[in-house]
């Protein structure tokens, strides 16, 4: 039984539909990156996940319990949606650090106030997973005194402080100048040898190729194709798709 | 008159100053935060409440909200509250001006929260949306959000326009003189008319340079201390 079964899911803005009825289905331990080129759908994708956007119709489950349900209304109060979002973590683009907290600070913020164990167990945690992320000599800076892959790095360890049972990422790794790609990269690779169940929506085909169990293509709202990297980078079937990988590895 | 004893009285003079000045501080900054609260509302009639109330205090002249205040209840409802304030605190415990001082506290309250208002509205509004979309996606509830990393942030950034706000208020509290609350001008120009002394005119502006040279001092200190992080 999956873990992850998004069913039918719709978004509009306006009258812009951004997501025409996306279905997919993810194991544990299990990583899925989500290609494509702006404007298919793929943040909102992520967003409808971790709940910043609602999506107007479908379902979320996740092991076996319905988080979202567009016509559950239960499933669509303030509080439920809260309390649903920790089945998920959330990795930005932009990092979206705590300026004001230093980089442990940041990893034992949501711990400490929603109640996570004692303050020594979620110190202990957090220590852990900042020497996971290779930043244990940074314990005590503020985040405007780190790079750019520092800082992700540090948004990695806040969001696995809460143990979700997905964690997303929105590209990752597109603010970042190329020579910082390459330690965030590692650190996603990482958590996939300890059976981390994730989503990564990203421009590095590379990585999808080599990282990912399985890969999505999405255009225009809709999956225009999914399988393992063997089937999507090297049997495309469908036209988009080609076109897409094309253009991807024609850029000189 | 010896020159002590024109600082003692125009020091009299000041010290209600200073009193008008910390009144609508402590009570004028956390006035504005509500007011800044409903400017921001998605309940359309509340919104437009308090942009209205805040354009009328911002679009009219502080004097003349002083003059509106004092006289108002009594030309209206035949009720003067603030006169009849005055000679009840005149005659009972021998205080002056006590009316007046109330009168003018109220109308200074109301404007000094109105401009703290926009300010604390400016610094909600420039705290970027990942930071609140961060704290949704860790499950933090939005008043933990807002209390744990929006409020500090906020401070650090409206403490350079509050300072100048607050340096502003020192100064506007001559204001009061309008309605013959003897704050120092008011006092100094006592001296003028009774005494034929022009001088302690000009030296009370040594009084304000003083106190603007300990706030700017103060607040600088405080720029400083919050300047350990970058937002």
């Amino acid at each position: 039984m999956a873990l992850l079964e998004a069913k039918n899911i719709t978004k509009s803005f306006g009258k812009t539909e951004v997501l025409k009825g996306i279905s997919f289905s993810l194991n544990k331990g299990e990583v899925l990156s989500i290609i494509g080129s702006s404007g298919s759908g793929k943040t909102t994708l992520l967003r409808c996940l971790n709940f910043l956007e609602l999506p107007d119709e479908g379902s979320i489950t996740v092991g076996g319990k319905v988080l979202y349900d567009g016509s559950d209304a239960t499933t669509l109060s303030d509080e439920a949606i809260r309390q649903n979002r920790l089945h998920f973590g959330l990795v930005f683009q932009n990092f979206n650090l705590f300026p004001q907290y230093t980089v442990l600070e940041n990893v034992t913020l949501a711990p400490t106030l929603l109640k996570r164990g004692t303050p020594q167990e979620i110190e202990q945690t957090a220590l852990r997973l900042l020497e996971q992320v290779g930043l244990s000599d940074k314990l005590g800076s503020y985040p405007h005194q780190l790079s750019g892959g520092q800082q992700q790095r540090v948004a990695i360890a806040r969001a696995l402080a809460l143990r979700p049972e997905v964690l997303c990422f929105d590209e990752p790794t597109s603010a970042l100048d190329p020579e910082l790609t390459g330690e965030v990269l590692r650190v996603i690779r990482g958590l996939k040898d300890k059976d981390t169940t994730m989503i990564v929506v990203t421009h590095e085909m590379e990585f999808a190729r080599c990282v990912a169990d399985r890969v999505i293509y999405m255009a225009d709202g809709v999956i225009e194709e999914m399988g393992t990297p063997e089937q999507v980078f090297g049997q495309p079937q469908s036209e988009k798709t080609k076109a897409f990988l094309r253009g991807a590895q024609d850029l000189f | 008159m010896s020159f002590l004893e024109v600082t003692a009285f125009l020091w009299d003079g000041f010290l209600i100053s200073l009193l008008i000045f910390a009144v609508t501080l402590l009570c004028g900054a956390p006035l504005g935060l509500p007011i800044a609260f409903c400017s921001m509302s998605r309940f359309k009639p509340v919104k437009a409440v308090s942009k209205v109330i805040v354009w009328i205090v911002r679009g009219v002249p502080l004097m003349l909200q002083i003059f509106i205040i004092y006289y108002v209840p009594g030309l209206l409802f035949e009720t003067p509250i603030f006169s009849q304030m005055d000679r009840f605190f005149f005659v009972n415990y021998g205080i002056a001006d006590a009316g007046r001082i109330v009168a003018v506290l109220i109308a200074f309250t109301l404007n000094y929260a109105c401009y703290f208002s926009e300010i604390y509205r400016g610094g909600i509004e420039s705290i970027s949306k990942g930071q609140y979309e961060a704290g949704y996606v860790l499950g933090l509830t939005k008043s933990q959000i807002f209390r744990k990393i929006i409020l500090k942030q906020v401070i650090q950034r409206i403490v350079p326009p509050m300072s100048n706000e607050i340096i502003t208020l020192i100064k506007d509290t001559a204001l009061a003189n309008c309605i013959i609350v003897c704050e120092i001008i008011k006092q100094a120009k006592e001296l003028a008319a009774t005494k034929a002394m022009i001088w302690p005119l000009f030296y009370t502006g040594v009084f304000y340079l003083v106190f603007v040279g300990l706030l700017t001092v103060v607040l600088g200190r405080l720029e400083k201390k919050l300047s350990y992080f970058r937002s």
